[in-house]
C-alpha cells in the first residue's frame, strides 16, 4: 500500500490539510469545545513537519513514532495526548518496516483505536473521534473482506467516518470538555471525529 | 518533603494556586506547569515534566491537575518518567493544593498527603 517514503509525504499532506481547516475546525470546538482544536493540531503538525524532515529514510515505526511524540508534546489540548497516542501506537505496530500493506495499516488502526480509547477512557457513542475511527475501520475491513483494493476500501472507510461525523451531531456529548455543554452539543459535530475523518481522506487521495 | 505539582490549561491559575498554598505552607516544594510556552491555554508535556523534576525528593510528587489534557499530559508524563513515587489526585485543585502543601509540610508521608487532598473533595464549604 505505502512505503515508508509516501508514508512520509502522507503525513506532510495531512499537516497541509490540518492547516486549510484550523479555521474550521476551531469554528467547531468553539461551539462545544474550548476552541482550540485546529489551532492546536495545526501547531502540532507544523513541528511534525519540521521534526519529520530529516528522518527521510527512516522506517514507518520511526516516523509515526515521531508524529505522535511531537503531538504530545506541542498541540497543548486534549487532541495532542489522544492523536499522539493513536500515531505512537501505530509506529509499535510498523516498527522496523520499510512497507505498510492494507493488514498492517488495519492493525496500526486497531492499535490507535485501542490507545484512544486508553488515554481518554472513552468508547464509540460518545461523541469523540471515535465515532468516526470505529465505523471506519469496521467499513474498511469488510470492504477488504469484499475482495476490495486499498483505494476502494479507504474510500469506503472515508465514507463510513463522514457517516460517523454526521452521528456526532445526534448525540449528547459525554465525554472530554464537550460534555459540560450536555446536550446543547445535540447538533453540533465532533471536531476530533472531523479532523480524523480529513486525515483518513488524506491518506486515501494518496492512493 | 512530599512535592507538589499544579498543572492547569492556564499559567496564571497555576501560578495563583500555587502562591495561594504560600499563605499556610510557605516551604512546601511546590511548582506551576500551566499554559503552553507561548502563553497561550493548554498543557505542555515538557512543563509538567519540569516540573516534577524540580519538586521531586526522597518522599516523591503528588501532582493535581485541572482537565482534560491536563490529566492525560501528565499521564503520559508519568509513563515516561522512570519514577513510581509520583502520583496524580483526582481532586479539587485549589483545595486540594491547600491541604496537600499542608500536609507536606506537616512530613506526612506521600499516601497521607493524597488522603488529605482527595480529603478535599467533600469538604463541605457551608
Amino acid at each position: 500500500m505505502m512505503d515508508s517514503k509516501k508514508v512520509l509525504d502522507t503525513i506532510l499532506a495531512i499537516g497541509k490539510r490540518i492547516e486549510e481547516e484550523k479555521d474550521f475546525l476551531t469554528e467547531l470546538d468553539n461551539v462545544i469545545g474550548d476552541g482550540d482544536h485546529g489551532i492546536n493540531m495545526a501547531r502540532g503538525f507544523h513541528m511534525v513537519a519540521e521534526k519529520l524532515a530529516p528522518l527521510e529514510g527512516k522506517d514507518i515505526g520511526t516516523l509515526l513514532k515521531t508524529t505522535g511524540m511531537t503531538l504530545v508534546s506541542t498541540v497543548g489540548g486534549a487532541s495532542g495526548p489522544l492523536y499522539g497516542t493513536a500515531f505512537m501506537k501505530a509506529g509499535m505496530v510498523m516498527a522496523g518496516k520499510e512497507e505498510m500493506s492494507l493488514t498492517d495499516f488495519f492493525a496500526c488502526m486497531d492499535a490507535a483505536i485501542e490507545g484512544v480509547k486508553m488515554r481518554g477512557k472513552g468508547d464509540k457513542g460518545e461523541k469523540t473521534m471515535l465515532d468516526a475511527m470505529i465505523p471506519a475501520l469496521d467499513a474498511m475491513k469488510s470492504s477488504a473482506d469484499g475482495g476490495a483494493g486499498a483505494k476502494e476500501v479507504l474510500k469506503a472507510g472515508v465514507q463510513s467516518a463522514k457517516e460517523g461525523v454526521e452521528y456526532t451531531k445526534t448525540i449528547i456529548a459525554t465525554k472530554g470538555r464537550a460534555s459540560y455543554v450536555g446536550e446543547r452539543s445535540i447538533g453540533h459535530q465532533d471536531p476530533g471525529a472531523t479532523s480524523f475523518t480529513d486525515m483518513l481522506e488524506v491518506i486515501c487521495q494518496a492512493l | 518533603m512530599v512535592g507538589i505539582v499544579i498543572v492547569s490549561h492556564s499559567a496564571m491559575l497555576a501560578q495563583g494556586v500555587v502562591d495561594l498554598t504560600r499563605m499556610m505552607a510557605a516551604d512546601c516544594p511546590i511548582a506551576a506547569a500551566g499554559g503552553l510556552d507561548d502563553g497561550s491555554f493548554g498543557t505542555s508535556y515538557e512543563k509538567i515534566m519540569n516540573a516534577i523534576e524540580d519538586v521531586h525528593g526522597p518522599d516523591g510528587v503528588a501532582v493535581l491537575m485541572d482537565m482534560g489534557s491536563a490529566v492525560m499530559t501528565t499521564e503520559m508524563v508519568l509513563e515516561d518518567l522512570p519514577y513510581t513515587d509520583v502520583k496524580m489526585v483526582d481532586c479539587p485543585i485549589a483545595e486540594g493544593a491547600v491541604a496537600a502543601t499542608i500536609a507536606s509540610v506537616g512530613r506526612l508521608d506521600l499516601d497521607s498527603v493524597i488522603a488529605d487532598a482527595l480529603a478535599a473533595k467533600d469538604m463541605q464549604k457551608f
